[in-house]
């Protein structure tokens, strides 16, 4: 039966294709796409409410509200600095705790049991932030038990004030971040790393290279691209940051606007419809979110062929 | 960890190890204390009444469980169980539609041959890390200009593009859908769209559990968007109540009732965290990066 071979190929499936991928792109375009050009367009128009009712606007003005917001007063480049450290106080502790941990639970020497640390440690990722902040902000006050702990350990007469308190301020909501993604960063890098052939350990145990040495020479080396993603996706989540900073700092408007980050400060122009400054914000953030993404675009890309090259290398 | 042993045979080896060991065990067990501990102050407080809270922190639950759980249920200002019931509608939904319709996406990005498929591959690649905030604006916009203001529509409808969501249904597809499948439904006269709803999707149904409760667990906790949305009293998520209670007046704190009600909106995604954890622990290593 050497008869040819059957051309199923001749029917054409792409037509699925494209039907099957269709609602997708219509949604995004409809709610996405349209409302980003229309941000785009609103931009470049003058357009607010003065005392919450009287309308002004809209009307073309060019680039004025790009002007507006680069001005020195505007105070966009301190919400940006706002960002950056509170992200920067979070990250590290997190970063620095993660690649401890996923090198302690992959270890293959220790064989640690590690079930139920990893749940624990995953636990707060699914908390509410806007629950989580009122949490701490209720623990952080001055009748809350940190207080009264700190009180019996100092034996201070009067609470202290976190939230009158910059850094004491800005700490909480770097803990808070911390608390809530180290686990999930753990859980990433561990994936990364139980990628790792494990034949490399192997060899490297039986040429007696101590702990530290396989973690620095082996396992940090070949994370690295992933390393660089969980660096790269935290910072577009950093600039993001939102839900747990409004509900720690009285709407961002505590200790002198010094922990408002840039999505707050967005959220104050499209509360007050300052729909012209809000515009104008937006873009900018687009720009910056957009830059940040089309890296990690090209760290999966590049994800995608490395570790095809490796298990080529170490073929048992 | 910077103790090395001169020796890396058996006995020095083993000794090593347990004292290696028993550091791991006590940071871990540190640091979990530490993540558990606000947890552990929630559930105490609930159970504790204003003038005790006040008076300072407790080791041991108090017995105001129910006077507490009653004051947040009962307030005509929060409307907890409403709130409760609007999370729940909007996140269910989108939960639904999101898982499907990525889902269906992704299958025809890894099964058919189009021209535009690498094109659209990519680009839902670039906007994935694209924040919703930079676009609130128009969105807000268009919102009013559909007339859809406090509707549950805007929340709901959008999840049909997730590009995460997406990609996570397409790592997996990758891992374990061979296109054979496809190929002997066809020769059994299978229709595209029935192989796709009877055959395929019981397959990805691992995949479809993890990211369901994933986006069910990003949408209620939601508030950016549903902020700027919902105005309307009855309409409010729980999110939005909760910062409602956070910014209410001082004098009217009653304390028992704040921990109360962050007890609500928290506990019931922790214990079907629980109860779900091995399970989505995993779906977050398969999803997130591979190798």
């Amino acid at each position: 039966m050497s008869a040819l071979p059957k051309k199923r190929k001749s029917i054409s499936y792409a037509k699925w294709g494209y039907i099957f991928i269709i609602p997708f792109f219509v949604v995004f375009a409809i709610f996405n796409l349209i409302p980003l050009a229309s941000t785009i367009y609103k931009s470049f128009f003058e357009e607010y409410l003065v005392m919450g009712y009287e309308q002004i606007g809209p009307t073309f003005i060019g680039l004025e509200n790009y002007e507006a917001v680069f001005a020195a007063g505007s105070g966009l480049g301190k919400y940006f600095l706002n960002t950056l450290i509170i992200w920067i106080l979070g990250f590290v502790p997190q970063i620095f705790l993660s690649l401890l941990f996923a090198s302690w639970f992959t270890d293959l020497r220790l064989k640690l049991k590690c079930g139920v640390y990893k749940i624990i440690i995953y636990l707060p990722n699914i908390i509410m932030a806007a629950a989580m902040g009122m949490l701490f902000f209720t623990m952080f006050s001055t009748n809350g038990p940190i207080n009264s702990i700190y009180m019996n350990i100092t034996g201070a007469k009067s609470p202290y004030l976190f939230f009158d308190n910059m850094w004491a301020q800005r700490g909480i909501v770097s803990l808070i971040n911390f608390l809530m993604w180290y686990g999930n960063t753990t859980i990433m890098l561990m994936a990364a790393i139980n990628g790792i052939d494990t034949a490399l350990f192997e060899s490297a145990q039986i040429d007696g290279a101590t702990p530290t040495k396989i973690f620095t020479k082996i396992t940090l080396p070949l994370i690295r691209p992933i390393l660089l993603y969980v660096l790269v996706t935290s910072l577009i989540g950093g600039i993001q940051m939102f839900d747990v900073p409004q509900i720690l700092t009285a709407d961002g408007e505590s200790v002198n606007r010094t922990s408002m980050t840039v999505v707050m400060y967005l959220n104050k122009h499209l509360y007050s419809k300052n729909y012209g400054m809000a515009g104008a914000v937006s873009v900018i953030l687009f720009f910056v979110a957009a830059i940040l993404s089309i890296l990690v675009f090209f760290m999966m890309k590049e994800r995608d062929v490395k570790p095809r090259k490796t298990a080529k290398g170490v073929k048992k | 960890m910077a103790i090395s042993p001169d020796v890396v045979g058996q006995k020095g080896g083993k000794a090593f190890l347990n004292f290696r060991r028993v550091i791991c065990y006590t940071v871990l067990t540190l640091i979990c204390i530490i993540s558990l501990f606000p947890f552990f102050v929630l559930i105490i407080n609930m159970t504790r009444s204003n003038s005790d809270i006040q008076k300072g922190f407790a080791l041991l639950p108090g017995k105001y469980l129910i006077d507490n759980f009653k004051t947040v249920l009962l307030n005509s200002e929060w409307k907890m169980i409403n709130s409760l019931k609007n999370s729940f509608i909007i996140a269910a939904c989108a939960s639904l539609l999101s898982t499907y319709f990525s889902a269906l996406t992704a299958y025809a990005i890894h099964v058919y041959e189009f021209r535009l498929k690498k094109f659209a591959f990519t680009f839902i690649l670039v906007i994935m890390m694209i924040p919703a905030q930079v676009s609130a604006l128009g969105f807000v916009n268009l919102i009013k200009r559909m007339d859809l203001f406090n509707s549950f529509i805007p929340l709901i409808i959008p999840s049909i593009a997730a590009p995460a969501t997406f990609f996570f249904m397409k790592q997996y597809m990758e891992s374990s859908l061979p296109l054979d499948i496809v190929e002997a439904a066809r020769i059994d006269g299978s229709g595209e769209f029935r192989t796709f709803n009877s055959l395929i999707m019981p397959i990805m149904k691992p995949a479809i559990a993890v990211q369901m409760i994933f986006t069910f667990v990003s949408n209620w906790n939601n508030y950016f968007i549903p902020a700027l949305i919902l105005s309307d009293k009855n309409k409010k998520t729980l999110p939005i109540v909760i910062a409602l209670i956070r910014s209410a007046d001082y004098a009217k704190f009653d304390m028992g009732a704040v921990y109360m009600s962050i007890g609500i909106s928290i506990l019931p995604v922790a214990l079907v965290y629980l109860f779900l954890s091995k399970f989505i622990i995993r779906g977050i290593a398969i999803g997130s990066v591979k190798g």
